[in-house]
């Protein structure tokens, strides 16, 4: 039973993780733009599906292709922000949702035009694979590796934005967009290079996702409602907020599915909407 | 129609309410199908029965300004009420609508406490979420509600005693026909009531509304239980024409149809959702037949079209446009 | 006679910043009280008080005698105590017509009708009809308010808080942003409201305050400084140091 509940914490902690990468993008172009990016698991999926081609079609290591992931997803956002998004950082909730909500489904099919509607299989080098045993309990090698890669970059994502000029920008951009206007701040680049690396790491996300919970041209969708939930419960804007919210639904996601597979669906549901009516912009959202 | 008052405020009033020949002429379009095409009867009865259900959530969203992402617990409700009626004996098409509308209707007036209360991304989480859990419990109520294979054991009776729903969807057609324009006019009623023009308030301005004393949180309540009883109509109807149930009537994936097909028809303008749903799944129609997988890319591309090129929807571009050549006319 | 309204004690801090300490005041029936202090004094967070917008730390709000302090806005507006906004903020895509109708049929409980036309709502219209024509702004309530010009928007304003038959009137900057040849034009239009209606108005123009106010509140961070008729405030040494030191800052 222990052991259980060791094994359950280990990997739903693992899977907090692989939630963060993808939410917290999403959760700071919310607090930054107020833009409400449904696309953003697109971008996600985009990473997955650059690693996929790289290791089946050009058998590059897997760990070179993540990089890559980031990049890739990167750049595509990046290009969507400058000529479509940024357009809408003025507009409405609803218009905002609908108009990536469009770009979901754009990407969704163009990913089964290309890749087909089969889970994407991926060879993952042995070293990775393995397990390794403490007390008597084993850990999956990879969730470490994944729980590690998360980690070292939440210490990233947060020493640059509190110890930067770059940081101190989007931290006043956030806080109020025309005072920081008025101090100098080109906050257009700040955007976009906010929503790039935000971006970067749902990418990133995506390709780390594939061999937890797989990969298919409905990522983009399947997804979007655990990160929706995670950053409407961490209070969008908040890095912290989204992490803590991030483990508390992987873990509890985990648990659930592990010792009540019936009703597991049902019970996160019941814990979103009763969390949101108690606190409505989150558990570390502000107002 | 109503007699000039002689009092200019007033007849300029009424004359906002009243039936516009393009109005018209759209309700004469409606019985083209059985003409033109009575082949695809039984696609003009689904398109109608979901325009009826986009017409509901155009009540809250397009009139009082409330985004719903989980409406289609309405829609479920009402499919299932009807449904589980059926099976346990009580087939009458009519008091089944009922039935349906009801059990909506006292759902959503539970829900409205809390949805009146939140706005933004809390509002459209928790409406998702409480679809979610009306999902999630209809899929493990397999007792009641046959789960994952459906509501088997649903038999309507003859519509008024007399037209049985045949192969061709002919009574089904003309069924969701009438019921659809009855309820329609009941909103088209209700927009352009004091009621109607307060919802358009609360969308403007709900800070403005408070201001000037509004209850705004009652409107609202009132707006959604009645959005919620007509999608809970058009639950019970598709029920009784198809003569089954499925858990997809409850998804997510329909409360985001309906939202897209509003949009594309545009939102707040009492058609949108009915040229929304005719365009949607006549496209879907189509495009299935040529490949199911690609349909997501062009619907996707007409959703980013839409917002960017056409903010008031296919519904708000056409007045555009019969504005613009009736300026040039005159 | 009881005062129209009145504030007994009023305090609110935002954690360490103190926006309203120790707020007290009365405001006789009929009266033209100016609200005025340099910006950041903390003049709209106390209309926000009052109005029950904000809700106070501590202290007391009477409305004709009876306590408000508790009651939620709209319950406020209802008793009488309206406000209106320093920026516009009012319903783009409705007519004035149709916004100030609103108003009326609210105050009157008839926007719970769903059943019948507007329209028939005759009384309602024609009053909402007065109102406008009262400001002048017949002319134009067939345009949706969006299309309106910035001046016309400002009278629409005070035209929807007088819907709702104000017994206090809280203007918030009523002139904002209109020109200045124009907007003694528009306190003339206040002036001559009734003088059952108390108004209590926020105004940085000091010759519109001297020209229409009966009596003047001074307003420094957070606190009431002193308050008088013109002729005194126009004497007090006070006035002129913290008034004139802040115009200095801009």
């Amino acid at each position: 039973m222990l052991g259980n509940v060791i094994g359950v914490l280990y990997d739903g902690f693992a899977y907090g993780m692989l939630l963060f990468l993808l939410s917290v993008g999403m959760s700071v172009t919310l607090g930054m733009m107020n833009f409400v990016n449904l696309a953003h698991c697109a971008f996600a999926m985009l990473g997955g599906f650059v690693t996929v081609t790289l290791i089946n079609q050009f058998g590059w290591p897997f760990l070179a292709t993540l990089p890559c992931a980031f990049l890739a997803a990167a750049a595509v956002s990046v290009v969507l922000e400058r000529i479509l998004f940024r357009r809408f950082y003025r507009a409405g909730d609803l218009d905002q949702c609908l108009l990536t909500i469009g770009v979901v489904f754009v990407s969704i099919a163009t990913a089964a035009y290309i890749f087909g509607t089969v889970q994407q299989p991926v060879q993952l080098p042995a070293w990775i694979r393995g397990v390794f045993v403490i007390g008597g309990h084993n850990f999956g090698v990879y969730r470490l590796f994944l729980i590690a890669v998360a980690l070292a970059m939440t210490a990233v994502l947060i020493a640059s934005i509190e110890w930067t000029p770059f940081g101190a920008q989007v931290r006043a951009s956030v806080d109020n967009q025309r005072m920081a206007r008025g101090l100098g701040v080109n906050v257009d680049l700040v955007f976009a290079l906010t929503f790039a690396l935000g971006s970067g790491l749902a990418g990133l996300g995506g390709a780390l996702a594939i061999e937890v919970v797989g990969l298919d041209h409905s990522f983009a969708l399947t997804y979007l409602i655990y990160v929706l939930i995670v950053v409407s419960l961490g209070g969008m804007g908040s890095i912290g907020g989204t992490f803590v919210a991030a483990v508390l639904l992987g873990i509890s996601d985990t648990a659930g599915k592990y010792y009540m597979p019936e009703v597991s669906a049902f019970l996160i549901y019941v814990i979103m909407v009763g969390l949101l009516m108690w606190r409505p912009a989150g558990l570390f959202g502000k107002r | 129609m109503a007699r000039p008052t002689g009092s200019q405020p007033v007849d300029a009033l009424a004359a906002e309410a009243r039936w516009r020949p393009a109005e018209i002429a759209f309700w004469l379009a409606t019985l083209l199908p059985s003409f033109v095409t009575p082949d695809y009867l039984q696609l003009a009865g689904q398109i109608l029965i979901t325009g009826l259900f986009a017409l509901s959530l155009d009540l809250i969203l397009g009139y009082a300004g409330v985004v719903s992402l989980g409406h289609a617990a309405f829609f479920g409700l009402g499919a299932y009420a009807a449904g589980i009626a059926s099976k346990y004996g009580w087939g009458e098409p009519l008091t089944g609508l009922l039935i349906g509308g009801g059990v909506a209707g006292i759902v959503g007036y539970g829900a409205s406490f809390i949805i009146s209360r939140f706005r933004g991304l809390a509002l459209i989480m928790i409406t998702l979420g409480l679809n979610q859990i009306l999902a999630e419990a209809a899929n493990s109520m397999g007792w009641l509600t046959g789960g994952a294979d459906g509501l088997q054991g649903v038999h309507t009776w003859l519509v008024l005693g007399v037209f049985h729903f045949d192969l061709y969807g002919v009574t089904a057609y003309w069924y969701a026909l009438a019921v659809t324009f009855v309820v329609f006019l009941l909103v088209r009623r209700m927009v352009y009531s004091p009621f109607g023009l307060a919802l358009r308030g609360i969308r403007e301005n709900s800070t403005r509304m408070l201001a000037i004393g509004a209850a705004n949180h009652a409107h609202v309540r009132k707006a959604f239980t009645i959005a919620a009883i007509i999608a809970g109509v058009a639950g019970a109807l598709l029920t009784e024409t198809t003569e089954t149930v499925s858990l997809e009537t409850l998804s997510f994936g329909r409360s985001a149809d309906v939202l897209v097909m509003l949009i594309l028809g545009g939102v707040g303008q009492l058609y949108g959702g009915l040229i929304g749903a005719t365009i949607y799944m006549i496209a879907r129609d189509r495009f299935s037949d040529i490949n199911p997988q690609y349909w997501y890319f062009w619907i996707g591309l007409l959703l980013i079209a839409v917002v960017v090129f056409l903010p008031n929807g296919l519904v708000g571009g056409l007045k555009k446009l019969g504005a613009a050549i009736g300026r040039r006319g005159s | 006679m009881t005062a129209a309204l009145t504030a007994k004690g009023l305090e609110k801090s935002f954690g360490s910043l103190i926006v309203a300490s120790d707020i007290a005041f009365e405001l006789p029936v009929g009266e033209r009280c100016a609200l005025i202090g340099p910006n950041g004094a903390g003049k709209t967070t106390l209309i926000n008080l009052l109005t029950g917008m904000l809700q106070p730390d501590s202290g007391q709000i009477l409305l004709g005698g009876e306590d408000i302090s508790r009651l939620p806005p709209q319950r406020r507006v209802r008793m009488g105590l309206v406000r209106t906004f320093q920026i516009n903020s009012l319903f783009p895509r409705l007519n004035p017509l149709e916004a100030v109708t609103l108003a009326v049929a609210e105050r009157r409980g008839e926007t719970r009708d769903f059943l019948r036309r507007l329209a028939t709502k005759a009384e309602s219209i024609e009053e909402a009809w007065g109102i406008l024509k009262s400001l002048r702004l017949d002319g134009v309530c067939y345009r949706e308010t969006r299309e309106l010009a910035y001046g016309q928007q400002r009278l629409l304003e005070i035209a929807l808080a007088l819907a709702t038959r104000p017994k206090v009137l809280l203007l918030d900057e009523p002139a904002a942003g209109v020109p200045k040849e124009e907007s003694g034009e528009l306190f003339s239009v206040i002036d001559g409201l009734s003088r059952d209606l108390t108004i209590f108005f926020i105004e940085h123009d000091m010759d519109v305050v001297f020209r229409f106010a009966s009596r003047i509140l001074v307003m420094v961070s957070g606190r009431l400084l002193l308050e008088g008729t013109p002729a005194e405030i126009a004497a007090d040494e006070r006035v002129r140091e913290v008034y004139l030191g802040a115009a200095h800052h801009g």
